[in-house]
């Protein structure tokens, strides 16, 4: 793709943009950079190199707990919200609906209200409703921020969806089941998927909402939280920080390679 | 639809309805009886503290939106008109600071600016300061940086996104109509990218006004806002009618500041054209 006015290469503008890629990175490369130095206090001047604190991680109950509680919420939660995202979405696109606005609004209103709003209200209601906190109340919190992302992906994906194909499916001999299960869901496919990832690392990233909603069992955030206060062990978390920034690297370019290959044919 | 509204009203209408009902009830305290009233909300205008929490949070959320859209505007520019090659490589590089921890994100910040961080290591070996700088940290500034920072990723790709989408065809006739590069900036790609950068600043603005880890931080007592002390309202302090009032207040200032930013933005949008 060329642009008739990209003739020459504007300096200015190359330089500006390194520039800002060095402000992106040099703070967050500052974590992998940590979880090799050889003290437990992170501050300058870096003490020697150490690949103790990656030994460390498979030692730390508690950090691989709160990891594997994350990884279990993210996971509901982002089935959960893309279930529920897309039988909303197909509702929205296809039906016309009284009071649709208002209603798709609603929707949308966990976006709009500062989590620590959200995560209040949710804490009064499970209060006063009184089950108690837990990894549950945790992911109801979770599901209620991914909710609108899931419903917004999958309605911009269902928007452009063809009606005649569902015609011509049933025309073809195909039953309900089998028309979703072969035209729908196919057409869909990269929408959920997008959505999936987009809410795992929603859930997986929240703070606010597992601080006030989980109690005991703490998801990995509030892990690094109280490690971020009170720092004991604060080298290991780094370690594993930077274990999951290189994985979400890798996965991002994977994906981007895959989407590149799948369209360039 | 039907089961997203079920649970949109059981987690989001139930606990903001019952957070309006609480914010009336008040707590017993020194000097307060427990009843239902206006208690809460007359203590919050009574007590100059709050209010400027609230004010603080709000011009700190608008200052982070406004160095995010100004800072992240050319990148966007660059990576939409003048990467050809590469382009997919620089969205991938301006996306994965997206997937990297929050509260790392914010942590890192704390190493940067701290009494013996980057910048302090820095000045102090290069022999421009000899005492590390102990102003950096702890104060709205370094609030403001830290979330400009941790939220960059929102507002560049929205804003990349809108100006990927001008047609080419729109820009060739802008210059063959003899418009220059800067009046076609002006006229054409500015007006156009704006929806972008309403969204960006959007996602931006809300999540600044109500958080609670950067002002936790690297905020100190000079830098808090009104995100950590609803927090403590409904742990430490705990007030819940009180965090409850705080709660619905700056839900009110939120929407306001809100509105007033969107239609901001649109003025500029009608201006250009």
């Amino acid at each position: 793709m060329t642009r008739s006015h990209a003739r020459k290469r504007p300096v200015l503008l190359t330089a500006y943009a390194v520039l800002f890629l060095l402000f992106l990175y040099v703070p967050i490369l500052l974590v992998p950079a940590f979880s090799f130095n050889d003290g437990t206090i992170v501050a300058f001047p870096l003490q020697g190199f150490t690949t103790r604190w990656y030994g460390e991680l498979s030692r730390s109950p508690e950090l691989l707990a709160a990891l594997r509680h994350s990884l279990v919420v993210g996971a509901c939660v982002s089935v959960l919200a893309t279930g529920l995202g897309t039988l909303g979405a197909w509702v929205v696109t296809r039906y016309p609906l009284p009071g649709k606005a208002p209603v798709t609004g609603f929707i949308m209103l966990p976006i709009v209200a500062p989590l620590v709003v959200l995560a209040g209200a949710l804490f009064l209601l499970v209060q006063t409703v009184g089950v108690g906190l837990s990894l549950y109340t945790v992911g109801l919190g979770h599901l209620i921020v991914c909710l609108p992302f899931a419903f917004q992906v999958m309605r911009s994906r269902l928007e452009s969806f063809d009606d005649s194909v569902l015609k011509a499916s049933r025309d073809l001999g195909e039953g309900r089941v089998a028309t979703f299960l072969r035209v729908v869901l196919p057409i869909s496919a990269p929408g959920i998927i997008s959505s999936l990832l987009l809410t795992f690392t929603l859930s997986f990233d929240e703070f606010v909402l597992s601080f006030f909603l989980s109690s005991t069992e703490v998801t990995l955030p509030v892990y690094i939280w109280s490690q971020l206060r009170f720092p004991g062990r604060l080298p290991v978390v780094l370690a594993l920080g930077s274990l999951i920034l290189l994985a979400s690297f890798v996965l991002v370019v994977l994906g981007e390679v895959l989407r590149r290959w799948r369209t360039d044919d | 639809m039907s089961p997203l509204l079920v649970v949109m009203v059981i987690g989001v209408g139930a606990p903001c309805l019952l957070l309006l009902v609480m914010s009336f009830w008040q707590q017993e305290s020194y000097d307060m009886a427990a009843g239902w009233g206006l208690g809460n909300y007359v203590k919050f205008f009574q007590t100059p503290f709050y209010q400027v929490l609230v004010l603080r949070s709000i011009g700190v959320a608008l200052s982070v939106c406004a160095l995010t859209v100004l800072m992240a505007y050319p990148v966007a520019y660059f990576v939409a008109f003048h990467v050809t090659r590469y382009r997919s490589l620089w969205l991938v590089l301006l996306t994965v600071p997206f997937w990297t921890s929050y509260l790392l994100r914010i942590f890192a910040w704390k190493v940067v600016l701290g009494y013996n961080g980057v910048i302090n290591s820095g000045l102090v070996s290069l022999g421009v300061i000899d005492e590390p700088l102990s102003v950096l940290l702890y104060n709205p500034l370094a609030v403001t940086i830290t979330l400009t920072h941790a939220w960059m990723p929102f507002v560049v790709l929205p804003i990349y996104v809108s100006l990927a989408k001008i047609p080419t065809e729109l820009l060739a006739s802008a210059s063959d109509l003899g418009d220059g590069p800067v009046r076609r900036f002006l006229r054409v790609i500015l007006p156009l990218s704006i929806p972008g950068v309403a969204s960006g600043a959007m996602l931006v603005f809300i999540p600044t006004v109500g958080d609670y880890v950067a002002p936790m931080l690297v905020g100190g007592t000079s830098g808090s806002m009104i995100g950590t002390v609803i927090a403590a309202q409904f742990g430490a302090a705990d007030n819940w009618p009180m965090g409850s009032a705080m709660s619905v207040i700056s839900m009110l200032a939120v929407s306001l500041t809100a509105i007033a930013m969107q239609f901001g933005i649109m003025q500029v949008r009608s201006r250009a054209r």
